[in-house]
Formats: C-alpha cells, structure tokens, sequence
C-alpha cells in the first residue's frame, strides 16, 4: 500500500508550518522561557468560567441552534454595534463559529470558485495561505513593511491586485507584527474593494487589544457592511482560547452560505462555551479592560529592552507580540531562535513562520509575568553580548 | 499611584535592580523613591504572604465585632486607636452596620486569644460587647488563592 497515493495532492503540497517544527524542539525543554504562546496567560475571568459550570449543572448539553444560541447572537449584535459600529440582525447576520480559525475556512470555502485570488497581508497570522489552498483558491501575500512599522498599506494592495482577485482579507491588529490600521488607509482600501468588487474578510480578533486610539473596523466604513465579513472572538481579548467559540458577522446571503457549511460539518460550536461567551458580553468588559492595560505595560517594557538590547523594534500598537528586527546580530531569524534556545533557553518564533515577509525578524509574545520577561530579555542581551564577542573575535590563523 | 507602586504590585520580585528594569530607570532612583514613599508613609513595610495551611504556623486568627461607646470629642477614633495598638491586634477597621469595630487578632493558641479578648479588650471602658470568631480555614489570602488552580501542564509553550 502507498500511503502517498491516499493524501490529496492540495494537502500533500500543503507546507507544515514553521511553528510546528519549532514548537518540536521546545517542548523538549521544559525549563525554557517562552515568548512564543499566541494566547493569553491569564485564565479566563472566573465569572465566565462560573457561567459555563453552571449551564452544565443545569443540563445544558445540547446541541444548539446551528447558527447559535439566539441570546448569544443577540448579545453579540449589542456588542458589535457599541465596538465595532455596524448594526447586525441577530437571526440572519450573524453566525457563531468555533473559533475565528473555523469562520476563516467555511468563508473562504462558501465563497472561492478554484483559481479565485485572495489578497492578504504579510506576515500574517499562519492559517490565512493554507486556508486559501484548501478551498482552492490562490493566496496572493502583499507585504506589510517595517518601515510602516507594520501597517495597512492600501497602495501595496492596489499594486497587487491582478484579474481574478476575489477577496481582500485583513486580520488588524496583526498577528504577528502588532500592525493596526488607521481610519484614513482603512477608507482608501475601502474604495479600492468597492472599485475592484471585492469581498473583505476582516479578522478583528484582537480588536479589544489596541494600545494606542481607537480600534476602527472596516466594516463601519460607509457601503462597506454589505461586502464585509467582521470575524471576532472571545480567544484573545476575553482570555478563552480554550473555549473555541467565534462568530462571523456579514451580510445575510454570505452567512447563509458559511450556515450550510458549518451545519454540516460542526453543526454548532459547544453549548457550554456559547453560554461563557454570553457571560462574556455581558458583564467581562472590565475584566478585558484590565488585561488590556497589563498587556500595555509589559509592551513598554519588552520594546524598550530590545532596543536597549540593539534590535529595531518598533512599538507595536495593538495584540501581544513585539517583532522586533535581529539583523543587527548577524544571523537569520531561523539560526537566531535556535541558537537563542539553545543557548539561554529562551524561545520566539522565527519571523518567517508567518510568511517570507517575516525574514530577519522574531516574534515575541509579551503575554507573560513581568518576572519572566526581564529574566528572558536579560538572557536575550546576554545572548546578543556574546555573539558581538564572537563576531569580534580574531580569526584562527 | 506612581509607576513604582503599580509595578511593585505585579512583580514578585521587589529588588530595586529589577525594578529599575522594568520603569527604564536607574536602580539609585528606584531606592530614592522607595524612601520618599516610607518617609511620607505611603510604603508602610514589606510583608511575605504565607500559606497558612502549608503547617508552616500555627498561629489561631479570630475576628473580633465590637460594639464601643463614641467619646464626646474624640468619635471613635480614640478608642479605635488604643485596641489598634495591642500587639496582638494584626488590624482593625471602623465599619458600618451592626457593630463598630472589625478587629482582627492572632495570638499563638486559643487560648491566648481567648484571654485576651476576655481580659484585655472586654475590659477596656467603652467596650459594650464583643463577638468573637474564630478561623477555621483559609481560601483565599491577599488575593491569593490557597488551594491553587492546577497549572496546564499540557498547554503549548510555542502556539500560533
């Protein structure tokens, strides 16, 4: 038997991801400080969780309504009104997904025809490419650059477009550069898609983390709701990854469509993490606040020491990675992480995990203590003294 | 609160060094502000925060209701104030409602504590009546909780 001849070609061509390669190697260092979680480490607020045990002592263990619980849906239309703008019929605009990660696919897969481009941004968030592949689409990357400090740039999206170009995909704040987009970019990108009659998918699962002004969503922008699909979810602001509840929010031909997708292969997202999800909305607003402003501090901190350190690293305006640039050290991202590892038992993630546009920079993740953090950016400045000690070096004669 | 006093209390490591890392200043005006804020009393002193059902104490705890007479120029303060200053008195707080004052005291058995509830504070002219109540066991201490949550061994140290 070849097992080869069993896998579809799309998957057997489909690369494995850099973090999972990289994540291989920590997981045998159990001592090793990591800056390379993608979540939150504060638990989730126990009144969530509180809410959650007591929908399962009441019985509740069924399936749901496919798109969700209607009081969840409508919880979720109050919300996205007061954050994001938009008004969303709770009954035929909104869908409750597992997580962003299964909106991101049935989207996709309800609306690529095969050979129908996306254009997204780069680095980005590590599913955005291979989630385009598997519905058969073509994943058209545009470059988000440091001298932007990560940014929207609509004119790069411009540059890009080419015939077939179908969707627009965003994901701001950015994971994993901390980019944001301004209003100002964000109204010019808005009339390039209306221009090109492009869908948007707007990944704002980090939306509640923006540091510096307001987090402005596309879909708030004049004639813009009607090709928007506003994606969000309770993993990062609300601190419940775990939970794997999301929702998609758009108009209500496309959630009809995602609708029949998801009912047939999720049916509906967990029952006890749709009720956390309505505890959430209702009453985790503060606890979201004060994460926020945690996150805000360590940022401050993280960035000044890895300029101290030498690095360029630019502030990052919303989520919770830094992305700094480990040029000046001389070494690739790859060779940097696992020398860095190796060497002082401190993991990031190699900038090009998150696409090519990625290379010579790390992500840092700054959800972590204050304690760890100075330990790890003191380890990183004793990393980055003896590599310039060895650079120095006179060479074996 | 300034920099260094919200910093001070998300950090379990309060050394001038590593808190000078931390504000981006230097470890000699971390010390300087530290004693600026015990001259003014701002920073009253340090304090570890012991799991008591760890056995490392055997200390007995009990909160203390009284009920006390307010004096004609001092209120209650006066009176608040002189049962604050019993070493066994850890603290004391002036509350609404049923009674006056919450004292909390330690003592190293109960018997210490009971003598002195019986021999010192009901005694004290102005003191209408105590009700004393004894801790059993602990939950939560300072915002610490005392049967800690088991830490997700199998959460991974490198996610997207």
């Amino acid at each position: 038997m070849n097992s080869e001849n069993f896998i579809a070609d799309h998957v057997k061509n489909l690369p494995r991801s850099g973090i999972r390669d990289f994540f291989a190697i920590v997981s045998e260092m159990p001592q090793a400080i990591s800056l390379g979680i993608g979540e939150p480490d504060f638990v989730t607020p126990w009144k969530i969780r509180e809410a959650s045990i007591f929908a399962l002592e009441q019985g509740k263990t069924s399936y749901t309504d496919n798109r969700g619980l209607l009081s969840l849906r409508k919880e979720i239309s109050k919300y996205c009104t007061s954050f994001f703008g938009p008004d969303y019929d709770p009954v035929s605009e909104i869908l409750v997904t597992v997580g962003v990660s299964e909106a991101i696919d049935i989207a996709l897969r309800s609306i690529l025809n095969p050979g129908d481009k996306v254009l997204y941004h780069e680095p980005c968030y590590v599913s955005y490419a291979p989630s385009v592949t598997l519905a058969f689409g073509e994943p058209i990357p545009v470059a988000t650059t440091p001298g932007q400090e990560f940014s929207l740039d609509p004119e790069a999206f411009e540059k890009a477009w080419q015939p077939g170009c179908k969707v627009l995909m965003l994901n701001f704040p950015t994971n994993p550069t901390g980019g944001t987009a301004d209003r100002e970019k964000l109204e010019r990108l808005a009339k390039f898609a209306k221009e090109k009659d492009l869908i948007v998918i707007s990944d704002e699962i980090y939306a509640e983390l923006t540091y510096e002004g307001d987090h402005v969503s596309i879909s708030s922008l004049p004639g813009m709701k009607e090709r928007t699909l506003l994606l969000h979810g309770f993993s990062k602001g609300f601190a419940m990854t775990g939970f794997r509840v999301g929702f998609g929010c758009g108009p209500d031909w496309l959630i009809e469509a995602m609708m029949k997708i998801h009912q047939y292969c999720m049916m509906c997202a967990p029952i006890l993490s749709q009720e956390a999800a309505i505890e959430a909305l209702r009453n985790g607003t503060e606890d979201v606040l004060q994460m926020r402003d945690q996150y805000h501090k360590r940022r401050d901190f993280v960035v000044r020491r890895f300029n101290e350190i030498g690095f360029n690293c630019h502030l990052p305006r919303g989520s919770f990675y830094a992305f700094p640039s480990i040029s000046s050290t001389g070494l690739n991202e790859i060779d940097f992480c696992h020398r860095l590892l190796r060497e002082q038992e401190v993991a990031v993630v190699p900038g090009t995990a998150f696409g090519e546009h990625g290379v010579n920079h790390v992500r840092a993740s700054f959800s972590t203590s204050y304690d760890k953090l100075v330990d790890a950016t003191d380890r990183i400045e004793k990393f980055v003294y003896c590599l310039d000690s060895e650079n120095k070096e006179p060479a074996a004669v | 609160m300034s920099d260094l006093l919200t910093v001070l209390q998300d950090t379990a490591d309060p050394r001038p060094e590593k808190l000078a890392k931390i504000l981006g200043s230097t470890p000699q005006e971390v010390e300087n502000e530290l004693e600026e804020l015990r001259r003014n009393k701002t920073l009253l002193g340090w304090m570890p925060i012991l799991n008591p059902i760890q056995g490392q104490s055997e200390q007995v705890r009990a909160v203390i209701e009284v009920k006390i007479s307010p004096e004609r120029e001092g209120g209650f303060d006066r009176m608040a104030l002189r049962i604050s200053k019993f070493e066994e008195v850890e603290s004391c707080y002036l509350m609404s409602g049923g009674y006056d004052l919450l004292v909390f005291v330690t003592g190293k058995n109960l018997k210490s504590v009971a003598s002195f509830i019986s021999e010192r504070l009901a005694t004290i002219q102005g003191v209408l009546s105590t009700a004393t109540h004894f801790l059993l066991r602990p939950y939560k201490d300072h915002g610490h909780l005392l049967a800690e949550e088991t830490e997700n061994q199998e959460k991974p140290s490198i996610s997207p």
